[in-house]
């Protein structure tokens, strides 16, 4: 076993079991902060792809902003991490099936040796080609995400406005 | 520096020893050498912030230990409060009270790794360079929170949700600073970056990135004038209230830490980091770093604490605009310049 299936199999054991962690815990805060755990251990799963820039994003915008962000409406709303969750719901079902439908899906794709990723770029090169690639071939998706994302922003403020006209 | 290290590999490897061993073995010492500079810089700068602000109020501040002038308090403190008694109240919740310390902590540790002392005295100069100190300083903030809501006491909750606050919206402007600078390099390596200012301090075509820049770090640091999140006189220390003893000493680490971060990447993208005539790089280095710190401690004793409301104003309606119109002139003149 090189160093490299060393680190990978720790880090994955640590992404997954704060993953775990996410859906078993019974205190809404603990799974919040589980969270940032697993986002942090599959933004180390990047590095150990070479895609330094994409695990900077990851902790830079799941870490730093989302987990945040939801750590915050969570010790907003009055009381909500003294109840404890329920942990299993009345979808069981519908979500062993799917989770069993990717699975297969997963273990299928592995024994057929199917090449979903290109060839990976000389790392020092990674991010500059990220940069080019992103404004000029996909351009057109990239401007789309941010429209999208422009409209949610307009969104949450036209609700929030509304919000305060009727205090 | 990269011949001794081969060196010392091929060694290893002649004995027949797995390559695994002297790796660790180089982590540790990186890492025991990084915790050292921490400790001893950390511990000079307590000092020196306590007989700045003696000195700005007309005291002499501490001046009994260790002879000349009190140097040794700092040591003194430090052996203080790891021999204090280990408290964790009652109803704190006991597994993140113990954990967020070391988050704390570990988001300022792993901000060394992109500080370039000097041409070959970097731990590692990455590729995502200053994009790694951007996010790895995001989890600061996560631990602040974890401290704050598991002490389980309103004051610390405050605190921690006015830090959660001032970071996120303080985090935009200082990003948005440091574009100019990385634009004009084109890239985002900190050797890169410095080796681009032989010439000119990017201080000076970078003027208002600059002081954006040093505005949003010092939010960012939690000090004054933005330090709403430990208001003392409202909040008694906001989120680490219940902290004591060492893991008190662990955030204060992490707080003066993250200061020397901060500047050292201030003096990284703006001041030109290691050049400058006669003396050695690595002290060059040191003697800016340093400078930027006494200004950020001279503003703390100067100016008064900002209200939560002016605080957010300046962020987002001052600071980000301007950072923006840094952004966009710096792009025209890049485009214009060819």
């Amino acid at each position: 076993m090189t160093v490299t299936q060393a680190v990978f199999f720790l880090l994955a054991a640590f992404t997954l079991g704060a993953a775990l962690l996410v859906v078993l815990a019974t205190n809404i805060v603990h799974c919040a902060i589980a969270l940032v755990f697993t986002f942090f251990g599959v933004a180390a799963l990047y590095v150990l792809l070479d895609a330094e820039f994409l695990a900077a994003v990851q902790v830079l915008l799941y870490v730093g902003g989302i987990t945040i962000l939801l750590l915050f409406a969570i010790m907003l709303t009055s009381r909500i991490s003294a109840r404890g969750v329920k942990i299993m719901n009345e979808q069981a079902g519908i979500s062993a099936l799917v989770v069993f439908a990717i699975l297969a899906l997963m273990v299928f794709a592995n024994l057929k040796g199917l090449v979903l990723a290109a060839a990976p770029l000389p790392a020092s090169y990674a991010t500059a080609s990220l940069g080019r690639l992103l404004l000029t071939t996909y351009v057109l998706p990239f401007e789309v995400v941010s429209i999208l994302l422009l409209a949610a922003m307009v969104g949450a403020i036209i609700l929030a406005k509304r919000e305060r006209e009727k205090d | 520096m990269e011949k001794a290290l081969e060196r010392f590999y091929s060694v290893f490897a002649e004995w027949g020893v797995p390559s695994i061993v002297p790796q660790l073995i180089v982590m540790l010492v990186v890492v025991s050498v990084v915790i050292l500079f921490i400790s001893v810089s950390v511990m000079f700068m307590i000092w020196w912030e306590r007989k700045i602000s003696a000195h700005i109020q007309v005291r002499y501040g501490p001046m009994r230990v260790g002879g000349w002038h009190g140097w040794a308090q700092s040591i003194a403190d430090g052996i203080k409060l790891l021999l204090k008694e280990d408290i964790i109240p009652a109803g704190a919740d006991k597994l993140v009270f113990a954990l967020a310390p070391m988050v704390v902590f570990a988001a300022a540790l792993a901000a060394y790794v992109i500080i370039p002392f000097g041409p070959n005295l970097i731990v590692r100069d990455l590729n995502i360079g200053v994009l790694f100190y951007i996010s790895i300083s995001s989890l600061t903030v996560v631990g602040i929170i974890m401290a704050g809501w598991s002490s389980n006491n309103k004051y610390s909750v405050l605190g921690a949700l006015r830090s959660a606050a001032q970071a996120v919206s303080y985090e935009v402007p200082l990003v948005v600073s440091v574009l100019g600078v990385i634009m004009t390099v084109g890239s985002l390596s900190m050797i890169q970056i410095v080796e681009a200012q032989k010439r000119i301090w990017f201080v000076i075509p970078q003027f208002f990135g600059f002081l954006i820049y040093l505005t949003a770090a010092i939010a960012e640091c939690n000090r004054l004038p933005f330090d709403i999140p430990e208001a003392e006189s409202e909040l008694v220390a906001g989120f680490h209230v219940e902290y004591s003893g060492m893991r008190f000493a662990i955030f204060f680490l992490a707080e003066y830490a993250n200061m020397f971060t901060v500047s050292a990447i201030a003096t990284a993208l703006f001041l030109g980091g290691w050049h400058g005539p006669l003396l050695p790089p690595w002290l060059w280095f040191l003697i800016k770093t340093y400078c930027i710190i006494f200004v950020m401690m001279w503003l703390r004793w100067t100016l008064a604490r900002l209200r939560v409301d002016q605080l957010m104003n300046l962020g987002w309606k001052v600071l980000l605009p301007l950072a923006f119109l840094n952004m966009g002139i710096t792009g025209l003149i890049l485009v214009i310049h060819g």
